[in-house]
This record gives C-alpha cells, structure tokens and sequence, in this order.
C-alpha cells in the first residue's frame, strides 16, 4: 500500500502540474453534449435517450483518460524506474485505478451538471443519492478495466488502437447496467426500478474484473 | 572475494536476433567490470538483464546471489541503474522526482542526495527544464538514493561536465566501493578505472579477463 501510495501521489501531482487528463475528459464530454443538443435538435431528452447518451459520452470520455494513464511512465524510461524498486507490480495497478477513479469522479463534477443544462428535461436533484451510488459503482468498473487495459498497452506501439478496441468491448456490460440503472431516474417522473438489480450487477463486475487484474496485472509489465 | 555478479552462457534475443549469445562472466564484489562493444553490440541488454529489466532466455545469471529472472524481486532494490534515458518524470521536479523514488524504495535522504549531486538550488525545478548534464545529475541522485551494492553504468558521464564528472566520482566512480559494471566508449579511462573488460560484439562475447587496450580497439574496427 506504501508503494500504491506513492505512485498515486505522484500520479496526482503530475495531473496538477499538466492539468491534462481530467480537463481534456471535462472539455470532451461538454463539447458531445453540445453536439447532442444541436445533432438531435432538442432542447430536451429524458428516460433511455438521456440515460444512453449519458453513458456513452463517459465512457468516451473514460478512453481518453485510460491512453494517457502511462503517458508520463512512457517519457524518458520512467516506468522502468519504477520497475527498479522493490515493490509488488501490484501497487502501480492499484495506483492507476485510483487515479483513474478520481479523474472520472472530477470528470462527473463538471458532466452531470452540464449535460442537465444542454439536454435533460428533469432535473438531477430528486435522485441524486441512487444517482451517485450507480456512478461510483460504474466508475469503480471503468477504473478497474481502465487500469487493466492502459497497463496491456502500456508498452505497445499500437496503444492508441488497443485502448479503445480492448476498452470499450470489456466495458459494455457496465454501459448496459448503468444505462439501465439510470434509464428510469431521468425519467419526467422519475422512479427506482430494478435499481438494486443493476447495482448488484455492477458490484459482481467490479469485483470480478478488479480481482481479475490483480492476479493478472504483474505478468502484463513483465517483459 | 564473493562474486557478485556471476553469468554463465546467458543468452538474450530480440525475436530471431541475437542480442546476447553465450556471455560468461564473474565480477566480484566491489570490482568494475567494463563492457566495450559498438552500438548494437548488446551492451545496454546485458545491463538490463542484470537489472531484472529483461528476462534471460538462456543460461544462467545471478546479482548477490539471487538468480534471474526468478529470484529479480531480490535483486530490485539492490541495484542503481543508471541508463541512456533519466527514468525521471519530466513534469515532476528533481526534489518530488527523489522523493518519490525514496518512497518506493523505503528510504530517506533526498537531501543529501540532491547536496551531493549539487542541484539543491534546482531541487525545485521540474526535470523538462533542465539541461541535460543536470538531468544526468539528477538521474545519478537517483540511482544511488536507496544506497545500492551494484551500481550498472551506461555512458554515467555523459553531457556532464569535467567539474560535474569529478564531483560525481564518490558517487558513482571506483572510490563509491561499489561492485560496478560500466559501459563506456571512453576506451582509455574505463580500462583504467576496470578491474575486468568485457568485449561484445554482435551480442557474441569476444573476451571477458583483464584487457588491453589495443584488444578492446579491435572490437571497434
């Protein structure tokens, strides 16, 4: 954990230098929301519209983030210092998923409001607590994956294909659930249909996949 | 005196190629060995496999005692290794850069090792705004921050100047005490600083005892 710390610590400090990942995922999902607005020339949507195009512009915006996890491991050999150190390879996945849960945390501070503003008819307020429990456990899945998938790549030359092409594949199961979970909360009466059933679900997948790739993720930055 | 680096037949390959074929070799504690070979001749692959970076495909290798690739998690930490890239952050600065690496090691002591490479008025700079001899600098404070036994050297003196070379010598030069295995194309002062040479060439070991100059000149012809 003292070394998970400490690549998380420095993970964020390198975000707050650059400010690169989380206002580049911010940017990305108000600009498709603005082109939703303008593309399906409504002023408002509500129920599985608002719920899908939500979800879809996240998870979008999730694959920018997880291409440039390693982006500063990958400049001047960094990782290998990293790799140098007496540490389980464990800890840099632990890492990376945390810093990738607090960006998509950041990122849903400034998306939900603006996409309430461009796009949904009711409001967000009403269901906010069922809200943020789906959104915490889909970002608890799109970290686990993310970090996954960012350290498969990590080390390719075809990283800027293998990202979205493995990502968004693995992440269809959390779309579906959280889209599902969401659909009926953004409806113009808005209701917590099969609400459990969907957090249920993406709770088993987050478990799955982030037990998954800590058994697996030390084998990825062997050479 | 103990070896403390002991390789026997190693063999390394990138694909189909070669990189390292057959390398034999014992260094004992606190001796340098130097490498001498032309580019592409598998210098920087056999410090990565002692590094535990690379995994050996053949033969046998072993740094204090620990054997690779099975036992590397032994050897990381133990080793200072100090290659053609920094493996620094370059949006970080040099001091959140050592104490980071202290963190990771479970050291302390970036103070002093920021004193001893003479960048504490820079400490606070990050690494892309630095020239290169002091990114050098900041890279030997690196590698020598957890104290290692082994210290792997490619090009150590590279961009630095006289003055910064000579201060760097209890660091990283014979007088740190510390088993070394240093790749250099400065022929004439790594003889002279060598308790042993190794000759590569195509990956193919040429020699590996005490040799002479005009020996290691031929590997470049």
């Amino acid at each position: 954990m003292r070394a998970a710390g400490a690549i998380l610590r420095k993970d964020l400090q390198i975000e707050l230098r650059t400010r690169q990942s989380v206002p580049a995922m911010a940017l990305f999902s108000v600009t498709v929301f603005v082109l939703f607005h303008f593309g399906l020339d409504r002023d408002e949507i509500e129920g599985s519209l608002a719920s899908g195009v939500l979800w879809v512009t996240l998870l979008l915006a999730t694959v920018l983030a997880v291409s440039r996890l390693f982006a500063a491991e990958r400049e001047d050999g960094a990782l290998d210092g990293v790799l140098l150190a007496p540490i389980d390879r464990t800890a840099v996945y632990l890492a990376k998923a945390a810093a990738l849960f607090l960006y998509l945390v950041l990122l849903e501070v400034v998306a939900l409001p603006a996409f309430a503003i461009l796009l949904l008819g009711p409001g967000l307020g009403g269901a906010f607590p069922e809200l943020l429990a789906i959104v915490l456990l889909a970002d608890l899945g799109l970290a686990g994956v993310g970090a996954l998938v960012a350290g498969l790549a990590a080390e390719t030359r075809l990283r800027e294909l293998i990202v979205p092409l493995l990502l968004l594949p693995l992440l269809v199961p959390v779309l579906i659930a959280a889209a599902n979970a969401t659909k009926p909360l953004l409806m113009l009466n808005p209701a917590a249909t099969d609400l459990g059933k969907w957090l249920g679900f993406m709770a088993l997948y987050d478990i799955v996949f982030v037990l998954l790739a800590v058994a697996v993720f030390d084998f990825l930055l062997e050479d | 005196m103990s070896d403390a680096i002991a390789l026997e037949g190693l063999e390394r390959n990138y694909g189909d190629r070669a990189a390292l074929s057959g390398v034999t070799v014992s260094v004992p504690a606190g001796a340098t060995l130097a490498v001498f070979g032309s580019n592409g001749a598998g210098k920087t692959t056999l410090l990565r496999v002692l590094a535990g970076l690379l995994r050996p495909h053949a033969g046998s290798a072993s740094v204090l005692g620990s054997k690779l690739p099975d036992e590397a998690w032994k050897v990381r930490g133990k080793v200072g290794y100090l290659g053609h890239e920094s493996l620094l952050y370059r949006d970080l600065s040099v001091r959140q850069n050592l104490e980071f690496h202290a963190r990771l090691h479970g050291v302390t002591g970036v103070d002093e090792a920021l004193a001893a490479v003479g960048l504490e008025r820079r400490a606070g700079d990050a690494i892309r705004e630095l020239s290169k001899g002091m990114v050098q600098r900041a890279a030997v404070a690196r590698a020598i921050l957890h104290d290692p036994p082994v210290l792997l050297l490619d090009e150590p003196r590279a961009n630095l100047d006289p003055a910064a070379a000579e201060a760097l010598e209890p660091l990283i030069g014979r007088v740190s005490g510390r088993t070394r295995v240093l790749v250099s194309h400065d022929v004439e002062r790594s003889l002279a600083e060598a308790d042993l040479a190794l000759g590569l060439r195509a990956g193919r070991q040429e020699f590996a005892q005490r040799a002479d100059e005009t020996q290691v000149r031929r590997l470049y012809s």
